[in-house]
């Protein structure tokens, strides 16, 4: 699933990541951890296409992500990777429902009212479908944005931080939603985390 | 969802700037449309009323006064000629038609014109109603004065001496109407029609008692206000016109001359008015650049997470200048409805003064370049806001929060 070869990135001078190898097979779900600046962020923006990385071979979902330029790599990301970001970043002026709407019309896939609502039921949130993201709790947004994220069946689901400000029962929840999502279709989840709670929860673990 | 809704939704999340950069736009276009409608209505109208004339010729004096007495009634006169000139100027080999008008009395503010059947020819006009005038104190009304005062064949009236809205001493002789004019859209329908022997009868009447010398000489001392000439050649252009004001008493004046003169004058306002209209559509360019290119700053992570979402640089584009364009549309769109609208208010209370009539029910070709170009104003507005949204660093940004 995930083919990473001699890795690094820079920002200028500054070396932000190095890794030699990592790979993922499909359906794993692996926490990768670090403190902060260590360069987690990075790597998952490497692995999302987000970043084209300054040395190494990157493979991911079947595709070599050096030689996928522009509109192609936007595509492929649509259709092949869920992100959630630690702030959530829904679109304010958008509803609920239309968030997820948004990411199938940009995904280019069809609009389905059914699949938006199965996808709020299972998190928890169909009865929210119509509100506007300011009138959620931090709890609601966050499953959301995990809804958004897999909302187009993505072989790959991304979350930085997605525990970072939450107290105890919060954070579990989250894991545990990510990887029930994850698990539900078979996609294969990567946790981006300097939180040490979540840490028992995931076997596969990358330190960076 | 498309580019237009996801454009629209987010110009609802913030009426305010939404409503002023619209706003701002709407009132360019407005001012502008209803000036194309006004000038372009008043060139059209006045050409109509001047058509199949082309010297205006009366007493010394201003010829753009003569003008606009003799042809629209709009001025005062600008003085009298001796009825002699008329049969001068109908024997010049140059001239085709020559139609003598007497002006100086009116009823209730609408024109009393001394005129035969020539001029009612001139127009075009047909009878609606009753027959023409054959006797003198016969009037026949024009459609717009019959409609609005009411009266037809068979009413008498009294005539006031003066011309403005303020009447002056009224007459002892009263006027019979026996016929009323068919709309015809010109200034005739405007007017009192009667013989011209009406006009003399009604003014010699102040002479008092007279025996038969008093008579003679009043009856040689007649007198005509304007002659409205018709060329017999395209060749007459060159001279008659020099011809006439070479004599002493005379004067005349071309109208199509003195309409461009009038339009050169009253262009200067008429520009001031323009350039206004574009500095407004400039003002609402500024504000659409103004709004979108702020907003970015605040957008940064939606846009970013549009990214992600797969979203391409030329969508986040496309998804600016899609906001600059619904704004622009709503803008053009009321613009055009309040220019119409303003038009119509405006043709009300003319009418109501008995002036020039404008109508907002009419469609102007050129406010489709009008149209245009604001779109084009707002959618130029929007080209470097959307450049940044185009440059967005996603994984910066990202990082960033």
């Amino acid at each position: 699933m995930i083919a990473v070869r001699s890795l690094a990135h820079r920002y200028g001078a500054a070396e932000a990541l190095r890794l030699s190898e990592w790979k993922v097979a499909q359906g794993e779900r692996w926490l990768v951890l670090g403190r902060s600046g260590s360069g987690k962020t990075t790597l998952l923006h490497v692995i999302a296409g987000l970043i084209r990385p300054t040395e190494g071979e990157v493979e991911v979902a079947g595709e070599n992500l050096c030689r996928l330029e522009g509109a192609r790599l936007d595509r492929w990301r649509a259709t092949s990777v869920g992100i959630v970001l630690q702030a959530l970043h829904l679109v304010k002026h958008l509803s609920v429902r239309d968030n997820l709407r948004l990411a199938q019309y940009l995904a280019k896939a069809p609009q389905d009212d059914k699949r938006i609502d199965d996808t709020l039921g299972a998190l928890g949130v169909g009865a929210k479908s119509s509100r506007r993201p300011s009138e959620l709790s931090q709890g609601e947004q966050q499953r959301v944005a995990i809804a958004r994220a897999v909302v187009n069946r993505p072989k790959l689901v991304l979350a930085d931080e997605p525990t970072a400000n939450l107290d105890d029962a919060a954070a579990a929840t989250v894991v545990e939603l990510l990887t029930e999502q994850a698990g539900r279709q078979g996609a294969t989840l990567v946790v981006a985390t300097h939180d040490a709670r979540v840490k028992g929860k995931f076997r596969e673990r990358l330190e960076l | 969802m498309n580019l237009a809704t996801l454009s629209a939704s987010y110009l609802r999340a913030r009426p305010l700037n939404t409503a002023l950069s619209v706003l701002l736009l709407a009132l360019g276009v407005a001012t502008i449309v209803l000036l194309l409608l006004v000038v372009g209505q008043a060139e059209e109208r006045m050409q109509r009323d001047a058509r199949g004339i082309d010297l205006v010729v009366g007493a010394k004096g201003s010829p753009m006064q003569l003008m606009l007495a003799g042809i629209y009634h709009l001025d005062a006169p600008t003085g009298n000629i001796p009825l002699s000139s008329v049969a001068a100027l109908a024997k010049n080999r140059m001239v085709k038609q020559a139609i003598p008008l007497a002006l100086g009395d009116s009823w209730k503010s609408y024109r009393i014109v001394g005129a035969g059947k020539a001029y009612v020819d001139l127009y075009g006009a047909e009878l609606r109603e009753g027959r023409f005038h054959q006797k003198p104190m016969e009037a026949v009304l024009g459609a717009e004065v019959a409609a609005r005062t009411g009266i037809g064949p068979g009413a008498t009236f009294k005539g006031a001496h003066g011309l403005g809205s303020e009447p002056g001493d009224e007459h002892e002789g009263a006027y019979t109407v026996v016929g009323v004019l068919a709309k015809t859209g010109s200034v005739i329908d405007r007017l009192v029609l009667t013989p011209i022997e009406s006009v003399w009868q009604v003014h010699e009447e102040h002479q008092g008692p007279q025996d038969d010398a008093d008579r003679k000489a009043l009856e040689e001392a007649r007198e005509v206000t304007v002659v409205l000439v018709q060329y017999a050649s395209p060749l007459a252009a060159a001279t008659l016109l020099r011809q006439i004001n070479s004599q002493s008493e005379l004067q005349a004046a071309s109208p199509a001359y003195e309409t461009a003169r009038l339009f050169s004058i009253v262009g200067v306002g008429i520009d001031a008015l323009r350039g206004f209209a574009a500095v407004l559509i400039l003002a609402a360019g500024l504000s659409v650049f103004i709004a979108l290119y702020t907003a970015l700053e605040e957008r940064r992570y939606e846009l970013a997470v549009m990214r992600t979402l797969g979203a391409s640089p030329g969508k986040l584009f496309g998804l600016l200048i899609g906001e600059a364009f619904v704004l622009s549309l709503l803008g053009v769109i009321l613009g055009l409805v309040l220019g119409h609208g303003l038009a119509a208010a405006l043709g009300a209370w003319l009418e109501s003064q008995q002036q020039y009539p404008v109508t907002g029910l009419e469609w102007r070709p050129e406010e489709l370049w009008v149209a245009g170009i604001a779109l084009g104003v707002g959618v130029i507005a929007a080209l470097v806001p959307a450049w940044r949204a185009y440059r967005t660093d996603v994984s910066r940004t990202l990082a960033q929060g």
